[in-house]
């Protein structure tokens, strides 16, 4: 074969040259690869986010201070975090639900209901919140047995919930589930030869080995739900004060062409979000020191 | 004498397989019993079955003479050592070891103080003494397994039930570890049950082996009993390093292919198996009859120096122990004899 | 069986059932139906009128668009940076891969407002790209843009870990061999991802077809021009043509369907081909 032949991908990663950045390999290709996949990354991702955060800066941090507390954009982002708050941790609880009974029980209709999970991940958030508002509304067949009480779902508080769990709830599942899958069997049953009932070996052993997954699960549901736009919009009924989201506000900034009020609200949401993210990098980097598993 | 563990008629199968069939077994108060077989002979089922583990499809187990088949697993009281350990990832050793004490109903449970002492006893006992705070991650294979260990003695359990306890670990490892169970047990007394596919393992440590095959134990002895009596052919091809040759039988004499020995048969005639080890071979003095033997091989194994040997065509080689300074080389026919005989009829 | 020692009692095992399938039933089951039931609820020739609208058929089209430009960007990036990540070791590579999933962890609507903040008529770029009249707000530009930021992570994301598992050993056995790089990456690394990778590009679609709040803030909402599928459900559904816009979600409530599918069979028949998450 010739010489050419071996050369014609990419130019051979001379040794010498790159040796202080890239430890020495047989394999050809990384200087056209990695160059792609960092301008790509950064003309599509860094830069743009960059140039947001730049834009708020131009406020300063009283300057972002004082927009992310007005009393319209400080209700706004209270209504976002704690609904997205309480989503999850509605999630938390029949998120574990659905994780155990697909993971420990046979039952006809459990494949079907396993793939329904990702449902959330598939439907487009529009259809989804069309969809849950027309269910929820007063004359919906949800909203419809709720109406004799007197309680309204959609287009309240509460229609926010609900979208919120909807979109947050494959996270804790798919979280959850793996773990619970390869959870050793032989440990629960070592818990019951010491003489545990099934409760405290559920409560002792596995609850707590589940822990880090399921904190992971609802912090990325949570961060999810903040920043949930679609879905929440159409059963909100965006009222301010009450059921307008943050994330509709920055739409609001945007129309008025208040770059730089949409810009800081922004800010203080990807500051949220990233803060939740150090927090799951934390716990899973905990959990593979302490227990071995993420 | 009183009996410590009894199955009586246990049976177990898996969607249809039986995995134990029809197994008696006694244990003595205080034994160290190994189970030894091949896998899938059934004796981790056996040992899931006395721990409750696992529910016989027929068949009962008395502990002391009282039927423990109606007890659940808590309730019967026994110290399971997995061969993974099964440690509480996250608890760490010293409430790993401490987990069977808290878990106990309130009337039961040893006061806090009660149980640091029982649990730091532990700890000095399986020589981990000042590693109670680590995490199990933290610790190594050895190190687990007596952690294992700790935590189902703690329980003070009626019999001690032990899956493969050493077969996760590396070689030196290992032997240690078997001495230290060995003066653990000796210690502590309790009657303990221990699952094993190394026969070394099962022939030093224990004070009695039960061989298991398809479900089944074929016999039940000390080592001694079964390495020079085996009581069936299974016996005889499992442990040892024997060769099987089929041999036939005719009351004084046995043939071995073309050749014809003169000795006593026993009760065994006609088509019969014969188990040939390193041991059982010897030199013939003029005398006596012998095989003339070709050997196709010498090696050193260990202190001693083995001839590979062909008895005749078409029949498995056979290894026989030299005598030290025999210069035996390949090629040579040697006149060889038996000296032991493990015949068994074919079936 | 076992005393219930070991498992659960018969009657919590079947309220635990119970409670996971009527949750998920109230909350997935039951709004897919309503998507489907509201679109016909007036009768299947309204539903197929629904489509012969030119402005919906435009909102197709540019949706099947937008897809076809930024899956195959992405899907060319996701290989990029897998091969770059897992057979090489270089400094930063974790930063690399965090990086990679920030997307994720954005609002939509911060995804669409970034490009807005550059490109839009008082953006940083914004006189630059008004010189060359080139419109990238309120534009199809903008839209592709803001879509290939929502959907960026998707296939890398399936493709690296695979790859970093997979290890480095059968590309350097085709390299002595006598094998060249790209002949290698053809015949012996892409045959092993290859699942991997359609799965990639199965949710990067559906979410690139599906997005809504990224697009939304950069689309402008002008009929037949620069509105996708999803928002044209929304002006529909603002003007109360709900017939008309639920027929147009029940067209991406399908896509959904298609996608849970595929993706359930990619699991079930190459599961060992998949990353690890993705295994049962």
């Amino acid at each position: 074969m010739s010489d050419a032949a071996h050369n014609d991908w990419a130019p051979r990663t001379t040794p010498r040259r790159t040796q202080w950045f890239l430890k020495p390999s047989a394999l050809p290709g990384f200087g056209i690869t990695f160059g792609f996949a960092v301008t790509y990354l950064s003309l599509i991702v860094l830069i743009p986010l960059a140039v947001l955060v730049a834009r708020a800066s131009e406020l300063g941090l009283d300057g972002i201070w004082q927009v992310a507390t007005t009393p319209r954009v400080l209700a706004a982002l209270q209504v976002s975090f704690f609904i997205s708050v309480a989503a999850a941790l509605v999630n938390a609880l029949f998120g574990t639900i659905v994780a155990w009974v697909l993971v420990h029980y046979e039952f006809p209709g459990k494949r079907l209901l396993d793939a329904a999970v990702d449902l959330p991940f598939a439907l487009p958030t529009a259809v989804a919140g069309i969809a849950l508002a027309a269910l929820y509304a007063t004359n919906g067949w949800i909203g419809a047995l709720f109406a004799p009480w007197d309680i309204k779902i959609a287009f309240t508080p509460l229609g926010i919930l609900v979208a919120l769990i909807f979109i947050g709830l494959p996270f804790v599942v798919r979280t959850v589930q793996p773990v619970l899958q390869d959870l050793d069997r032989e440990v629960e049953e070592a818990s019951a030869t010491l003489g545990a009932t099934r409760t405290q070996t559920v409560v002792r052993v596995v609850l707590p080995a589940l822990t880090p997954a399921l904190l992971t699960g609802v912090a990325l549901a949570f961060a999810r739900a903040v920043g949930e736009y679609g879905s929440v919009i159409f059963i909100a009924g965006n009222m301010p004060f009450v059921s307008e989201i943050a994330p509709l506000l920055i739409v609001t900034k945007l129309e008025e062409f208040d770059y730089a009020g949409a810009a800081a609200i922004a800010t203080v949401m990807l500051g949220i979000s990233f803060v939740t993210l150090l927090a799951i990098n934390a716990l899973q980097a905990f959990s593979r020191r302490r227990f071995g598993h993420a | 004498m009183a009996i410590a563990i009894r199955a009586e008629g246990l049976a177990k199968s898996f969607n249809g397989t039986a995995a134990v069939r029809n197994l008696d077994l006694e244990v003595k108060p205080g034994e160290l019993l190994a189970l030894l077989g091949p896998s899938g002979s059934g004796k981790t089922t056996f040992l899931r079955l006395v721990a409750g583990l696992e529910s016989p499809t027929a068949g009962r187990i008395l502990f002391d003479n009282e039927d423990a088949t109606i007890l659940s697993v808590r309730d019967r009281r026994v110290g399971f050592v997995f061969q993974h350990y099964a440690l509480f990832r996250h608890l760490n050793v010293a409430e790993n070891i401490a987990y069977g004490l808290r878990v106990r109903p309130r009337a039961t449970r040893p006061a806090d103080a009660e149980i640091r002492r029982r649990v730091a006893d532990l700890l000095e006992l399986v020589q981990l003494a000042g590693l109670g705070k680590r995490f199990p991650t933290q610790l190594s294979g050895g190190q687990r397994q007596r952690v294992a260990l700790a935590r189902a003695l703690a329980v003070e359990p009626r019999v001690l039930l032990l899956d493969e306890p050493f077969g996760a670990l590396d070689a030196k490892v290992r032997r240690d570890l078997r001495r230290w169970l060995r003066e653990i047990h000796d210690r502590t007394g309790h009657t303990t049950l221990f699952v094993t596919h190394d026969q070394e393992e099962a022939l030093e440590l224990a004070d009695r082996v039960a061989i298991f095959n398809l479900g089944n134990v074929e016999q039940v002895g000390t080592p001694d009993e079964i390495l020079d009596h085996p009581a069936t052919a299974f016996v005889a091809g499992f442990v040892g390093e024997a060769v099987r040759l089929p041999v036939n039988a005719a009351g004084s004499s046995l043939q071995i292919g073309p050749h014809q020995l003169r000795l006593s048969c026993g009760n065994v005639t006609g088509p019969a198996e014969l188990f040939v080890r390193p041991r059982d071979l010897a030199l013939a003095n003029d005398p006596q009859p012998a095989i003339p033997a070709r050997v196709l091989a010498v090696r050193r194994t260990g202190p001693a120096r083995r001839a590979e040997l062909a008895l005749a065509d078409g029949l498995p080689p056979v290894e026989m122990e030299l005598p030290a300074g025999h210069a035996a080389r390949k090629g040579d026919i040697l006149p060889v004899t038996l000296v032991n005989l493990r015949l068994f009829a074919s079936r | 069986m076992r005393n219930g020692v070991l498992s659960e009692s018969p009657a919590v095992r079947r309220t635990l059932i119970a409670l996971a399938v009527g949750f998920l039933a109230l909350f997935l089951v039951l709004p897919l139906l309503a998507v489907f039931s509201e679109a016909l609820r007036r009768g299947f020739d309204l539903f197929i009128a629904a489509f012969a609208e030119p402005d919906t058929q435009a909102a197709i089209w540019l949706t099947l668009l937008v897809a076809a430009i930024a899956v195959p960007l992405n899907l060319l990036f996701g290989i990029s940076a897998a091969w770059a990540v897992a057979k090489f070791e270089f400094p930063g590579k974790s930063l690399l891969v965090t990086l990679i999933d920030l997307p994720f962890s954005v609002s939509p609507v911060v995804s669409g407002l970034v490009f807005v903040l550059l490109f839009g008529a008082k953006g940083l770029l914004g006189p630059l790209v008004d010189d060359w009249d080139f419109k990238i707000i309120f534009a199809v530009p903008g839209i592709v843009l803001a879509t290939i930021f929502v959907t960026f992570p998707f296939i890398a994301r399936e493709v690296i870990p695979l790859m970093q598992e997979q290890g480095t050993a059968e590309e350097e056995a085709a390299l002595t061999l006598g094998a060249s790089g790209l002949r290698t990456f053809l015949t012996v690394t892409l045959p092993n991802v290859r699942w991997a990778l359609l799965y990639g590009v199965l949710l990067c679609n559906a979410r690139a077809m599906g997005e809504f709040g990224a697009v939304s803030v950069v689309s402008g909402h002008i009929r037949g021009l620069t509105n996708t599928m999803p928002l044209h459900v929304e002006i529909l559904y603002n003007e109360y043509n709900f017939v008309a816009a639920f027929a147009v979600a029940s067209l991406l409530a399908g896509l959904a369907l298609v996608t849970l599918v595929a993706k359930s069979f990619l699991e079930g028949r190459y599961g060992d081909q998949l990353s690890r998450a993705h295994r049962h």
